[in-house]
């Protein structure tokens, strides 16, 4: 049996390899649906590393503020399909370089 | 032990990530979603936080991946639905660039906290991540926050349905 513990860098870099790949996806996706799942992929790799650091210092503070991320997610969610929806009603397209009225 | 579980599960959540952005499908690239919040949960129990592995599937995977199929269903999405998957020119020097930056400072922060010696995890009590626990902490030292959350999610309740109404009068 492997005695050896995973050091905290190693989580902490998960967390950036999922935060990095959810800013490209919002960057270079034009579908609006998929744009919120990567923003979704950037809260997951927060909440990561906000239990790594709970698990080497012994805090619960982490885990009560990834608790706090998963309510701001929900929230977000709700509210933000409510609008693709409600755009979708406006102009029937998923695709965000069309929606162009309010740009300078 | 630990080592055998966490790398595959790590490798598996990154694999379902790009699968979330790379994917022609808006119903796949949601699948691809589910699959990773699962991994993730199996990640906070490795690391001790089980009520928040249980939040992670209830929520995530449960409630909040429910309302994205929900939507993709109502609107109806095709697979290529016009051209969406088509990078967008300017954005994507651009994006490559930040991924890059990202990348640097977070590798740059880990490496900084790889020198600080904390490798070890600390001797845990038996009652980290508890419910009994993590709630304490939640109705002590962060009643407020608690709250402020709970207003929050009233706001975005009332928000969800004005929004979706079609007329307002």
């Amino acid at each position: 049996m492997l005695e050896d513990t995973i050091p905290l860098s190693h989580y902490l870099i998960l967390s950036a390899t999922l935060f990095v790949i959810g800013i490209v996806g919002v960057l270079i996706r034009r579908n609006v649906i998929v744009v919120f799942m990567s923003i979704e992929v950037m809260l997951n790799a927060v909440n990561i590393s906000l239990i790594a650091f709970d698990n080497y210092m012994n805090l619960s503070s982490g885990q009560v503020f990834s608790f706090m991320v998963m309510c701001v997610a929900a929230a977000e969610v709700s509210v933000g399909l409510a609008i693709i929806i409600a755009l979708h009603r406006n102009k029937p397209t998923v695709n965000l370089d069309e929606f162009n009225l309010l740009k300078w | 032990m630990e080592l055998l579980i966490f790398y595959p599960l790590a490798g598996f959540c990154v694999v379902l990530a790009l699968g979330v952005v790379f994917n022609n499908s808006p119903v796949g690239s949601a699948l691809s979603l589910i699959g990773m919040m699962l991994g993730l949960a199996g990640i906070f129990v490795l690391q001790q936080a089980h009520f928040i592995a249980i939040l992670q599937i209830i929520i995530y995977a449960g409630a909040i991946m429910v309302l994205f199929m929900f939507v993709i269903m109502l609107l109806n999405l095709k697979k290529g639905d016009d051209a969406t998957w088509i990078a967008r020119e300017r954005n994507l020097l651009l994006s490559v660039l930040t991924g890059i930056l990202t990348v640097g400072i977070l590798y740059k922060i880990s490496d900084i906290i790889f020198t600080a010696k904390i490798d070890t995890p600390a001797i845990l009590p038996d009652s980290f991540g508890t419910v009994a626990n993590i709630g304490e902490t939640l109705f002590t030292d962060f009643v407020l926050p608690f709250e402020v959350a709970s207003i929050l999610l009233l706001a975005a309740m009332v928000g969800a349905v004005v929004l979706a109404k079609t007329k307002l009068d």
